[in-house]
């Protein structure tokens, strides 16, 4: 009897199974969490989810750690498909988009857990009034200080501290009193806060063109022109700084901890109050959440998971990785040493403020801090920088196009298919095609497998793309605009030809760049080819080998390496430039040095292609044809000119027409080195692209059919170019 | 030209030609002072050279395992070898045919063949993306080194062709003819005649196919979803993240990524010169 109870229990769980697998997965399918924590954070992670495989062996579970750089594109990119995590831990900043793209789920219920955290935790991760994620732990900037440069007292605000500067400065000349980031709005909103200011209204619309987030500026830009804080200084700058003791203090938040070389002595401690306000210097609140995908199979184990790592994992993060984790009893659980420095954090967290969650958000880091860097640098007043800042921000969250009806471009297209497909008939009759083709059988043989890999695989996805273009997305929806994408860019309808986000203007920047950088090429390559040509030169195997090295340096380890010689400060460059006895320049502050740094690394990478190629067509020329005009008393200039040059031309127009499509499209080299420095204005048009794409709230429609103008500007260029060479011949 | 010059001129020109080298490999030693120093910070000195000699960044990196006990540098490393050695030989085999059929038939859709291949180098890369990532989720590639090798190959082979096809003219079409005459068939002759000759554009067809696939890292890093499915570039670029950036880590991996191209390059070069030019001679 048992036993056919036993059986029959079997046969009822694997009927639910099976009746169930087209709705889920077996259980056997493990849940897959998404993370992107690094060295401490991630081993306390690890081992927090080996806890709860103990207690659930039946849900095992998948560790993924993402690039912090990638999470966000990938998470939005594979949810919607099925592919993305169960749970996937992120900062809440994002949870407004989220939630309203339906990437996350809403975590109803639970009612009695919520009042475990701190507060301004759940606060952080509610959207709507429905909690959408487990605060895991907080983050927030403080005052890192340095014990053994600052005796006495840590500067309670900031007229105590800048008499302490004033101090620190007279006894340590290269030293400096204070640093942080402070190009990077997200570490100057304590100031803004500070000065009673702020980013968005009442409405939850940012409004940034206020007089106290200029004084908050003016006030930094004091700072540094006092001498007190470096000059651009980058986060890497500051954690060096500060580990070789030359600044006294740092503001930053618990990921500097993880940077911090052993044996330094500090402590953590509340921002200073800003004197002029008597107001609190207020950080934002960044809320690390264990967020439940709305597409997960296993919606009730990827909950379970979350809440585990969010309360039983809470003391391992805290013991283990440090963390300041949320839950509020985690502190004084019984068996638990808390790091003194975990306690300060938390306590100078307490008046922080969770940044807000809404989407509009995203749109205005990017002008903010560009704004923030341009009146650090003193290239404009802080109001105007903000006003400039505000202009942009409402350019990029400006309405929608309004959708239009496709059904004229749908009549449109059929009718040119139709035309087209009549016109290739009756061409294929004339010329008769058909036996032609039939009697080249063989060709097609060997040309099909490049042929049709290249169709699917790069005419495709070209297609879709460039079908984008005329579509606007908002989260995750699209709507068929027709052709208002193009007309708004080509029209410049949004802001003047002259501003840095116009299209005309970056497109006169991108042919300057493209032009400046096949002439460098070409003009070093050919020079370098013709000296390393004479046959009395002896160590030319040598210099060759020499010279071939930035081809083949991945150009992305290139562009990160001269940006750090390109630093104001302590840029080797400008060390070079000191040691000579000239000013520093500060780079990326102007128009022009910004993109000679850019012009500078691109020209490093790109020359040896060239050299290569001259030096092979020097292999075709007859050293004879030369020698003749020598002695006919050519000098090397006319030689050059009128018999090398020619010679060459053949095949080096080639390999300018390649040369200046890949320079057209060097996204690499603008993103990492100048990154559009000074305001946008040394971008080139694919990486404006990319960032209508992808930091101007995901504008792919606008994105799209700024590839494709990329598109057909170089085909009108490579066809102009392929008349030149024929014409040449 | 072959007289000797002056021992003032060549000394002139070999100052010059060391001025420029020290320029080209003053970035280079640079990261290689960063990878032999211990700490993981920029390092803002102006003087390339190491003051300390320690492999620790590079054991980091070679040692990292991940929760499972994945040896993941041997992952990472084999990822990359795997997809750099099959697309390689993938495009090869696709370029080589394809360019043959340009060079030597003359068929219907020929011009526009060529012009629709080179038009193909004008797609801006970086908004493809998003497309193909939705080609390769409907597929059932994604996240699979076959997926990668294909995109990779895909993009490398338009180039290829215009190389390859560049070199196949300047070989005289003599020898067909006479092989044909001994009854050789196409492909036979393909095999046995025309890449023989080629091998120096077939040299540097495959080095660019090569470094194509050992370098991306964008769409590497958005198709793979898997810690040891990464290649050697997407694992190197969690080094330098927004919040923390481990310089140190970043050069050690930058330096074992760049020197198996670069002994490439070396092995390579006088191929490099002979079969790069070849066929931009010609157009």
């Amino acid at each position: 009897m048992k036993r056919w109870m036993t059986m029959g229990l079997v046969l009822v769980a694997l009927m639910g199974v099976s009746l169930e697998s087209n709705a889920a997965v077996p259980a056997s399918v493990p849940l897959r969490l998404w993370h992107s924590y690094r060295g401490a954070e991630r081993d306390a992670l690890e081992q927090v989810v080996v806890d709860f495989g103990r207690l659930h062996p039946e849900w095992p579970v998948e560790l993924l750690a993402v690039p912090y750089d990638a999470f966000a594109n990938k998470l939005t990119s594979a949810i919607p498909r099925g592919n993305g995590p169960d749970v996937f831990i992120a900062a809440h900043e994002r949870l407004g988009d989220w939630a309203e793209s339906g990437l996350v789920a809403p975590l109803s219920g639970d009612d009695g857990l919520w009042g475990a955290f701190f507060p301004a935790t759940v606060s952080a991760v509610t959207w709507k009034s429905t909690p959408h994620g487990y605060p895991l732990a907080f983050k927030s900037l403080a005052l890192f200080v340095r014990d053994d440069l600052i005796g006495g007292s840590v500067p309670a605000d900031t007229d105590a501290m800048v008499a302490t500067c004033r101090g620190f400065a007279k006894d340590r000349p290269g030293s400096f009193c204070i640093a942080w980031e402070a190009g990077s709005f997200y570490h100057h909103a304590p100031w803004l806060f500070g000065f009673g200011g702020g980013i968005l209204d009442d409405k939850g619309s940012p409004v940034l063109d206020r007089p106290e987030n200029a004084a908050s500026i003016a006030f930094v830009r004091d700072l540094t022109n006092e001498g007190f804080l470096p000059q651009e200084p980058t986060s890497a700058l500051v954690t060096q700084l500060f580990n070789e003791g030359r600044v006294a203090m740092v503001v930053n938040g618990p990921w500097f901890l993880g940077e911090l070389a052993q044996g330094v002595p500090y402590s953590v401690h509340p921002l200073p109050r800003v004197s002029a306000t008597g107001g609190a210097t207020t950080p934002f609140l960044t809320v690390d959440a264990a967020m439940v995908s709305a597409r997960s199979l296993q919606p009730e184990a990827a909950r379970a998971l979350a809440r585990f790592i969010a309360v039983q994992g809470a003391a391992t993060r805290l013991v283990d990785a440090k963390q300041v984790v949320a839950l509020e009893s985690a502190f004084d659980s019984p068996g638990v040493t808390v790091d003194p420095i975990v306690l300060q954090f938390r306590d100078a967290s307490a008046l922080a403020i969770p940044m807000p969650n809404v989407p509009v958000m995203r749109a205005v880091w990017e002008p903010a801090s560009q704004a923030l860097r341009s009146a650090l640098r003193g290239a404009t007043e802080p109001a105007d920088a903000l006003k400039a800042a505000s202009k942009r921000i409402s350019i990029a969250t400006r309405p929608r196009p309004a959708a239009a009806n496709p059904l004229p471009a749908m009549v449109g297209l059929v009718i040119v298919g139709i035309g087209a497909l009549i016109w290739a008939a009756r061409r294929f009759r004339r010329d008769d095609t058909w036996s032609r083709m039939r009697a080249s059988s063989h060709a097609y043989a060997f040309l099909a497998p490049a042929a049709i890999a290249t169709a699917v695989l790069v005419f495709v996805p070209f297609a879709v793309g460039t079908g984008v273009a005329f579509f606007s997305h908002y989260q995750g929806e699209f709507t068929y605009v027709g052709l208002s994408n193009f007309i708004n860019i080509l029209g410049s309808t949004d802001y003047a030809v002259t501003d840095p986000l116009s299209f005309w203007f970056t497109l006169a920047v991108t042919i300057m760049w493209t032009i400046v950088n096949v002439f460098l090429h070409v003009s070093i390559g050919v020079a370098l080819a013709l000296a390393l040509r004479r046959p009395w030169m002896k160590l030319r195997g040598v210099y060759r080998v020499l010279l071939i090295v930035p081809w083949a340096v991945p150009n992305y380890i290139t562009a990160l390496i001269w940006k750090g010689m390109f630093h104001k400060q302590f840029g080797a460059i400008n060390g070079l430039l000191q040691w000579v006895g000239l000013e520093p320049v500060s780079w990326f502050s102007h128009f022009w040095t910004s993109f000679a740094a850019n012009v500078a690394t691109n020209t490093w990478l790109g020359f040896p292609f060239m050299m290569v190629v001259t030096l092979g067509a020097l292999q075709s020329i007859p050293a004879e044809l030369e020698e003749a005009a020598e002695i006919d008393g050519a000098s090397a200039f006319q030689r050059f000119f009128s018999i090398t040059l020619p010679l060459l031309k053949p095949a080096l127009l080639p390999a300018v027409i390649l040369g200046g499509v890949w320079t057209f499209n060097m996204f690499n080299i603008i993103y990492l080195v100048s990154g559009g420095e000074p305001d946008g204005a040394t971008e080139i048009l694919i990486t404006e692209a990319y960032r209508w794409a992808f930091s101007r709230q995901e504008q792919y429609g606008y994105a799209a059919a700024y590839a494709t103008l990329i598109f057909l500007f170089l085909l009108a260029w490579s066809l102009a170019a392929g008349r030149l060479q024929r014409r040449t011949k | 030209m072959n007289r000797r010059p002056t021992w003032l001129v060549a000394i002139g020109w070999n100052l010059a030609l060391v001025a420029v080298c020290a320029v080209t490999l003053y970035p280079v030693l640079w990261v290689l002072k960063m990878a032999l120093t211990p700490s993981q910070a920029f390092d803002m000195s102006p003087i390339p050279f190491p003051s300390t000699f320690s492999l620790s960044n590079f054991q980091d990196l070679v040692t990292s395992t991940d929760m499972a006990g994945n040896w993941l540098f041997g992952h990472w490393l084999f990822n990359s070898v795997v997809v750099a050695v099959a697309t390689t030989l993938l495009s090869l085999a696709l370029a080589t045919t394809a360019a043959y059929a340009f060079s030597r038939f003359v068929f219907p859709g020929r011009r526009l063949g060529m012009t629709l291949f080179l038009v193909t180098q004008m797609f801006p890369g970086v908004v493809m993306a998003i497309p193909l990532y939705l080609l390769l989720d409907a597929m059932n590639l994604l996240d699979s080194m076959v997926g990668l090798t294909l995109v990779y190959a895909t993009t490398a082979i338009p180039f290829c062709v215009w190389m390859m096809k560049g070199y196949f003219d300047t070989i005289p079409k003599d020898l067909e003819e006479a092989a044909v005459m001994d009854g050789a068939g196409r492909w036979t002759m393909f095999f046995r005649i025309i890449l023989p000759l080629a091998r120096p554009a077939l040299v540097v067809t495959a080095l660019f196919s090569f470094m194509t696939a050992w370098n991306e890292f964008i769409l590497a890093a958005t198709f793979l979803g898997d810690e040891t499915s990464f290649t050697l570039p997407v694992a190197l670029q969690r080094y330098v993240g927004d919040y923390s950036t481990e310089w140190g880590h970043f050069a050690a991996g930058a330096i074992l990524v760049s020197a198996p191209v670069m002994a490439l390059f070396f092995a390579l070069q006088r191929h490099l010169i002979g079969g790069l030019t070849a066929g931009g001679v010609k157009g």
